[in-house]
């Protein structure tokens, strides 16, 4: 399954009903699609252009990720680009009816080559390594330096989040997200262990962020109000 | 006082307090976005939600991230 494909529907927002008409395609824009669904060696000569567009994207993702991969080798890295770009060229191939003309055609590719490249890298990133389900980092919020009543304040409300967390949350919501939201595993990472995909599992996350939300807000406990006033 | 370990600990946990697209449809109006963003047009109000989808997803925020690099280095050009 390519990376586009694991990014399926949650819910739309309440306010994007209205999608706008699509406008007139640009020249370019109409040339590759004229292109991309003709015959014979156009059609080969416009897919081995996109191809390389595709490239030229993933490579420029891999660049931006690489100094936080340091362990990666350059054939490992021309490889993950090449991977994203053959990926991203089936998906574009297979969705150029999706293509609205709301942006340059080259914008829409782009997306799908560097969403290619991004999943690939933060998957290798993660590779073989255990996934941290349970809360690391409630120890990390260090009260020091703070006033004895900032310090209250500041217990009270890890105690008060922890407490939620456990008795509010699902066991499923729980452990996504402490996964994601506390110990920082990417969605993609912890979608492919879960056999899910990130759409679905954002949706469980925004779930129970609201949970949250509506829980501390019962106890009264505005954590807005907190953020902006401390 | 300063506590930013906490804010963005609670940020991440409770994300945008507003509503919010989810993944997919971040990613269908994502080009349209970066290119009303780059012409200096009110992406927000165009495309409500998928600002605050994107401080709430870091993945997703990192493609935005990466497509508006990337078209705007070659608008620069």
């Amino acid at each position: 399954m390519t990376a586009v494909a694991s990014v399926v529907a949650m819910r739309p927002a309440p306010q994007a009903a209205g999608k706008p008409t699509s406008p007139p395609l640009d020249r370019e824009s109409r040339q590759w699609l004229d292109q991309l669904r003709s015959k014979g060696p156009e059609h080969v000569e416009a897919v081995d252009r996109l191809h390389a567009l595709l490239l030229r994207a993933a490579r420029f993702e891999v660049a931006r990720r690489r100094p936080m991969l340091p362990h990666l080798r350059g054939n490992d890295v021309d490889d993950i680009a090449l991977q994203a770009a053959d990926d991203a060229l089936m998906s574009v191939l297979a969705r150029l009816d999706d293509f609205r003309g709301l942006s340059r055609f080259s914008t829409w590719a782009y997306k799908f080559a560097l969403l290619e490249a991004a999943v690939k890298l933060r998957k290798r990133a993660w590779q073989g390594r255990e996934l941290p389900l349970e809360p690391e980092t409630w120890s990390l919020f260090s009260s020091a330096g703070l006033e004895p009543e900032a310090e209250a304040e500041q217990g009270e409300l890890l105690s008060t989040l922890q407490t939620a967390i456990n008795d509010v949350l699902t066991p499923h919501q729980r452990r996504v997200l402490v996964a994601l939201a506390l110990n920082g595993v990417p969605i993609d990472v912890l979608a492919d262990r879960l056999n899910t995909n990130r759409g679905a599992l954002y949706k469980t996350l925004h779930d129970a962020r609201r949970k949250l939300r509506k829980h501390l807000e019962e106890l009264g406990l505005s954590l807005d109000l907190w953020e902006e006033t401390n | 006082m300063e506590r930013p370990d906490l804010k963005q600990a609670l940020g991440r946990l409770l994300g945008p307090a507003g509503p919010e697209v989810g993944c997919d449809e971040c990613f269908a109006e994502l080009d349209r976005y970066v290119e009303l963003e780059l012409a200096g047009t009110d992406a927000d109000t165009a495309i409500p939600g998928l600002r605050a989808h994107l401080d709430g997803c870091p993945a997703c925020r990192e493609e935005h991230e990466s497509l508006r690099a990337l078209v705007g280095g070659e608008q620069a050009l």
